[in-house]
């Protein structure tokens, strides 16, 4: 109706519409738009599928594996009712010294960024390497830390475990500490300069404080994506099937295990790993579950 | 006796000030060289190997650990096609998701869809690798592959690409995992540029009658292109340094085959299977760090365009 009374009126210039024209084209547009619709919802649904076949897959066949022997007993030959205790102390470990050596760096290199160097080409150029470096390929890192350390002291340990996963560390705080400290409003920072305080006082008592969910976002989500990696530790502490906690000799950890034992023939080495799998499952996504939580308490 | 505390207390202040910013300036500088390190150690590692093969260990399709003859053409070409193939699964899907988060679910139900689609990508590698390789290789190997063989297989003109024996491992299956890795990526890095479209340009186009999809497609894309297409890099990236999840899935045979279903193997896989078997500072160990390296350097080139393409949106 509108159509006729416009060109009635002469507004639209051009040529008359025809109503079954436009009806027509009316109907295949909304068509097009229902068909793109529906295939985005079967996205999403593909998507959902996969992480629930995922979970669903890990609880099934960790659950058959799972016994109280995983947590008492560490690795032992096949058939003779062994454990993960070693692989899972040894995760620990060097997951924990690997946070502990990269998130200071990464603090001090997030602070550089937001609070010294916003707009420098050396700011520059080091957001921009930290940010390749955090989705460069980790089985380099390992490599990486297998030429500078594992050669020339000629033998795996955990410490250049410790220092592959560290290295690994350090580009994710990067990122969520800059992101956070620049979240800060100026006024705040004004304010404490106006009252006399230095800089470097400025940054650590109070910047921090208010940036304090989101950078600790940013160490468990750290945390929790050292822990599943298994590339950068076969080249430097190798994984161990006896109980070790010297850093200086190569120490089992939770994905090399299983990486291990799941290209095993041995079906009770596969029911472990799968086990094994869940735990390292389940411990990554709570803490992930438990960072966003922690940010949504902050903000 | 007060001006002097007050003055020694600036000093202080100074002092601290200077240690601190020196600090800060060294772990920056720190992470430069750390990088430097990185290139600079996988190129010395590779050294004997660019050496002894010249710029043939590019070209040669050689492994041969007994006659010490090493090429990179199929790890090279393994890792450049998985990557492409998994690319063009995963976009379709991950811009469907990402559409689908942006424009089309109930606001209720965005939170918990993204969330979980965030976790997906938190998923360690390994278990990928054991998800495939115990889930979707038997399934591609009864029911995918034999169908495939027996009907696309008999096209004219593609049907080599599905010849083979259904072995359910190979190039396509590596491809399929590293696409379900890689969607969470595309698909997160899309939602958000999708979200920084100003919605007076989106609310125009819906006041001039346009379909969502037309909306999308004529306001929101040609908005965030660029950055779209950083998105996607990014994911490719983390696609061809991919280990584990390729290492079970793949079959790892040295070989470059023109059917989808036939083995190969990709420059992390062949390093992360061949490593423990190479004695330090051999030919073998150089080659698989001189690997390293053109992965190193590959993998390079494609972040930095995927940064220098995400950064308007960064800086907005």
């Amino acid at each position: 109706m509108s159509a006729t009374t416009l060109s009635a009126a002469g507004a639209i210039p051009g040529p008359a519409k025809d109503l079954r024209v436009s009806e027509a084209l009316g109907r295949s547009r909304h068509r097009r738009n229902m068909i793109v619709k529906a295939l985005c919802f079967a996205a999403t649904a593909i998507g959902l599928l996969f992480l629930a076949s995922i979970l669903a897959t890990l609880v099934w066949r960790g659950m058959a594996g799972l016994s109280l022997t995983v947590f008492t007993t560490s690795t032992l030959p096949p058939g003779s009712n062994g454990g993960l205790l070693n692989a899972i102390v040894g995760s620990l470990i060097q997951t924990l010294i690997g946070a502990a050596i990269g998130t200071p760096i990464g603090l001090m290199v997030g602070t550089y960024l937001a609070e010294y160097a916003r707009d420098s080409a050396l700011g520059n150029s080091v957001r921009f390497v930290s940010d390749v470096l955090l989705s460069a390929p980790s089985i380099l890192i390992g490599l990486f830390v297998y030429q500078l350390v594992v050669n020339p002291f000629n033998g795996f340990s955990a410490i250049a475990g410790c220092l592959a996963l560290a290295v690994i560390v350090i580009p994710i705080v990067v990122r969520t500490t800059e992101d956070m400290l620049r979240l800060i409003p100026a006024t705040l920072r004004e304010a404490v300069i106006g009252l006399g305080a230095p800089k470097w006082k400025m940054i650590t008592l109070v910047c921090y404080r208010a940036a304090r969910e989101g950078i600790m976002t940013g160490v468990l989500l750290a945390i929790a994506r050292v822990a599943g990696e298994t590339a950068p530790l076969l080249f430097t502490s190798l994984g161990n099937l006896n109980w070790s906690t010297d850093l200086t000799k190569p120490m089992a950890s939770l994905p090399v295990t299983i990486y291990q034992y799941a290209g095993s023939a041995f079906q009770d080495w596969i029911d472990l790993a799968w086990a094994g799998a869940l735990l390292i499952t389940l411990g990554v996504l709570a803490i992930n579950i438990i960072a966003r939580l922690v940010l949504r308490r902050g903000v | 006796m007060q001006q002097a505390t007050v003055l020694s207390g600036k000093r202080n202040a100074n002092w601290g000030d200077r240690i601190f910013a020196g600090l800060a300036t060294t772990s920056g500088v720190f992470v430069l060289v750390l990088l430097g390190a990185i290139i600079i150690g996988l190129a010395v590692g590779g050294a004997p190997a660019f050496r002894a093969f010249g710029a043939f260990f590019l070209v040669d399709a050689e492994w041969d650990p007994v006659q010490e003859l090493f090429g990179a053409l199929v790890p090279v070409y393994g890792t450049i096609v998985t990557s492409i193939l998994a690319l063009v699964i995963a976009v379709p899907l991950a811009f469907g998701i990402a559409f689908y988060l942006t424009e089309l679910a109930p606001g209720w139900l965005r939170r918990p869809v993204g969330t979980a689609v965030e976790l997906l990508a938190a998923v360690p590698s390994i278990i990928y690798g054991m998800w495939g390789f115990f889930v979707i290789v038997p399934i591609m190997a009864k029911v995918v592959q034999p169908w495939a063989i027996d009907t696309l297989g008999e096209v004219p003109l593609i049907g080599f690409l599905f010849a083979g024996p259904p072995f359910g491992t190979g190039i396509l299956t590596a491809a399929l995992i590293l696409a379900v890795m890689i969607i969470p990526f595309i698909a997160a890095t899309m939602r958000d540029v999708f979200e920084t479209v100003p919605p007076v340009y989106k609310e125009s186009a819906y006041g001039l009658g346009c379909t969502t999809w037309e909306v999308m497609r004529s306001i929101v894309i040609p908005y965030t292109r660029a950055s779209v297409v950083g998105g996607i890099m990014l994911g490719l990236g983390r696609a061809l340094g991919e280990t584990m999840a390729v290492t079970f899935v793949i079959g790892n045979t040295n070989r470059i085959s023109t059917s989808l279903f036939g083995p190969g193997n990709t420059i992390a896989s062949i390093v992360a299977l061949e490593f423990p078997e190479s004695e330090a500072d051999s030919l073998k160990m150089s080659s698989l760090l001189a690997l390293g390296f053109i992965l190193f350097v590959i993998s390079f080139i494609v972040l930095a365009i995927s940064r220098m393409l995400l950064r308007p949106r960064t800086k907005a």
